[in-house]
């Protein structure tokens, strides 16, 4: 039964994803030039609520440049968003590749994750399509050879230093507990988190894995506990978060708690209330604050969408606008005319100066780490990278 | 020692809530043959209504207590319409259907109450607070909060008062006639359609009462969270043996024990080898294990030989 159930659903998604949006192809006047931007990340299942933040940021940014007018190659551009449902899950997000290409997008901005951006990327790469990730960190993202995958996101080597010095230099903690949702995410950030950690000189006492579906740790909290680490830190995305540092704080553990990016959240400070107080998480860049054009993003963000911003909607758009200024560049939205330029480009962000190195990771790659003090996000310090924005 | 004991009460905190929604599943397949597979979305609808209800009355500034209560009562209450519904719309017409036809409106039963939730509270996951604190109390070194009590002690008391239900009155002694036989109970004057339809509500209260409890443990709601719980009730009844009211309360409560033991200990006593994750593979292990030598799971008797 179970087998079925599953097979079922499978074949229902596929249908569903089948049918999916698209938007309309309107018939282009003749000096129009139509790029078709492609989005892919998870619009259903426990991380929607950030696939659909992503969608917003690129859509904001497809709208700010059909409203600004862009000339690329002596035409004027009109660009539409295709958005696709990945689900998280890596199969259907070859799928959802396959169909973006299919559908002759110019690029793709996607997907959310590190583990369905891998397996998305090779299908990208063999039609040439160029892909920006707003949010992919793990290193073999950009590792595998394809000149088609970039980021406008720190990897989970830039960040996982980071947090590891943070932890043991800056916190001074010692004896650190880490649990990862054995994502290619959640998995690479704290091994990356426990190699640096480790070369600064503290111990892991405790390794202990869970899921990105879980809603349940006690079990591991438990054994945890009998532990007694001085940090817990938890590779994985806020819907873990959330219950997590609830349930740690509920078994009556003063263990201090970290996360990446994926638990720099309003939500993980909305949902978890109390609990969350003295969390620790990390952002790569700089604070949106810091950035000249990152404050008026977010306003115009919060008055178009009727919500904060969730996790990654600024990178979305910073994508969306390294892609323009590469099409712009080459004169051209061919994907193979102005694949060479994306690597060139060099653009003033709302979450950092974005320049990319020859792998098609970003350059320097500040990461800040936030403290939630009194219900918000505070900055405590950036780590690394060059200086963006003078303040 | 106190960390076995905290695993304990984990594994029983789990498992009373896998207790509770497996009794959903048993008693449709008791009685019709069915696996209501849209059971666990009926536990995320419960605990929506039941956040947006106790918004609403905290809103209108009623009492903490009297709010929590109300909420709950207007939870039950949708659900119990809610999985008449269900019964009368995706499962009735088809009672007589090849039985592939009722499986497939159950997935598609559960794919829109999911996709309709999504449109009516959103993608994102929403708090669950109870206006009262739940304080904390230390037994012997482990900690237990007064919802996780709370919710042992429900739990408890709802079973006993199904199987009371059940085997004492005249409801329960039709439900059981149905089950046994619906064409000899139709033609001793059971209304074969009432007895399905009350067991549909009572099925669904039960959700709405777990779904509610689920959401103050964890303190979030989400419209996916019925999946996953619903998969894990499914097993816990099938474990238990499915159609069997006793077999679903045990399968609950060892499947949340085995997976608390077992996400616990089972890194620490593979040297590092299997990590936490494998709870759920440790879980279906011994679920294989046991249909291998009871294939009608630990209490099955002949009602699960309908299968």
């Amino acid at each position: 039964m179970l087998i079925n159930r599953f097979a079922l659903l499978a074949a229902l998604v596929v249908a569903v994803a089948g049918c999916g949006k698209s938007e309309t192809a309107s018939t282009a006047a003749s000096d129009e030039l139509v790029i078709r931007i492609g989005a892919a990340g998870p619009l259903t299942g426990p991380q929607a609520h950030i696939g659909k933040d992503n969608e917003y940021g690129t859509r904001m940014a497809i709208d700010d440049a059909n409203a600004k007018g862009v000339m690329i190659g002596g035409k004027k551009a009109r660009f539409e968003l295709l958005s696709e449902d990945d689900q998280t899950d890596p199969k259907t997000a070859t799928i959802v590749a396959q169909k973006l290409v299919d559908a002759k997008v110019n690029g793709v901005i996607g997907h959310l994750n590190s583990g369905t951006s891998i397996p998305a990327s090779s299908i990208y790469f063999k039609n040439g399509i160029p892909q920006i990730s707003p949010s992919a960190t793990a290193v073999k993202f950009t590792a595998q050879g394809y000149n088609t995958a970039f980021r406008v996101m720190t990897n989970d080597a830039q960040q996982g230093k980071a947090l590891g010095e943070f932890a043991v230099k800056v916190l001074g903690l010692k004896s650190i507990a880490v649990i990862d949702d054995r994502t290619a995410y959640g998995q690479g950030l704290a091994d990356e988190f426990v190699k640096s950690a480790e070369a600064n000189g503290a111990q892991i006492i405790a390794r202990e894995y869970t899921t990105d579906k879980a809603v349940d740790f006690t079990a591991v909290l438990t054994s945890i506990k009998g532990k007694q680490p001085e940090l817990l830190f938890f590779g994985g995305m806020d819907p873990q978060g959330v219950p997590m540092v609830k349930q740690l704080r509920s078994l009556g553990m003063k263990t201090q708690f970290m996360m990446g990016d994926g638990g720099y959240t309003p939500k993980l400070i909305d949902l978890a209330g109390a609990a969350v107080e003295g969390t620790y998480a990390s952002l790569p860049g700089v604070p949106l604050d810091v950035m000249p054009s990152g404050r008026d993003f977010s306003q115009r963000y919060e008055a178009r969408f009727k919500q904060p911003i969730q996790l990654y909607a600024p990178y979305c758009y910073d994508a969306v606008n390294v892609m323009i200024a590469a099409m712009q560049k080459a004169g051209s939205a061919e994907p193979a005319k102005y694949l060479p330029e994306i690597g060139k480009v060099e653009l003033d962000g709302v979450t950092a100066k974005i320049m990319f190195d020859e792998k098609g990771d970003i350059k320097g790659g500040a990461v800040t780490m936030y403290q939630a003090r009194q219900g918000k996000w505070q900055v405590v310090q950036t780590m690394g990278g060059a200086p963006a924005a003078a303040h | 020692m106190e960390i076995f004991f905290q695993q304990i009460i984990n594994g029983f905190v789990q498992g009373s809530v896998y207790a509770l929604v497996a009794l959903g599943y048993t008693m449709v397949y008791g009685i019709l043959g069915l696996i209501n597979f849209a059971h666990g979305e009926v536990v995320m609808i419960g605990a929506m209504i039941a956040l947006t209800a106790l918004q609403a009355l905290l809103a209108a500034a009623f009492a903490p207590v009297l709010a929590v209560l109300l909420s709950l009562m207007v939870a039950v209450a949708v659900c119990m319409a809610l999985g008449y519904s269900i019964e009368r719309i995706a499962y009735r017409p088809l009672r007589n259907a090849p039985r592939l036809a009722p499986l497939i409106t159950a997935i598609g039963v559960s794919i829109v109450l999911q996709n309709l939730a999504m449109m009516i509270w959103g993608r994102e996951y929403h708090s669950f607070n109870l206006p009262f604190a739940s304080t904390s109390h230390h037994l012997g070194g482990a900690v237990m909060n007064d919802v996780q009590i709370v919710i042992v002690i429900v739990a408890l008391v709802i079973m006993a008062g199904l199987m009371w239900l059940v085997h004492h009155t005249r409801t329960g002694r039709a439900m059981r006639a149905v089950a046994e036989n619906p064409a000899a109970a139709t033609l001793m004057g059971v209304d074969i359609n009432r007895v399905i339809s009350v067991t549909f509500m009572i099925g669904s209260a039960l959700a709405a009462i777990a779904g509610f409890m689920v959401s103050a443990n964890y303190g979030i709601v989400h419209y996916y969270m019925g999946f996953m719980l619903g998969l894990k009730a499914f097993t816990a009844a099938v474990l238990g043996g499915i159609g069997n009211l006793r077999g679903a309360m045990l399968g609950g409560v060892l499947l949340g024990l085995i997976e608390s033991l077992g996400a616990g200990y089972i890194g620490d006593l593979s040297g590092g080898f299997l990590g936490s994750h494998y709870q759920d593979v440790f879980a279906f292990f011994v679920l294989i294990a046991v249909l291998v030598f009871r294939p009608s799971g630990l209490l099955g008797e002949k009602l699960a030989e309908r299968a």
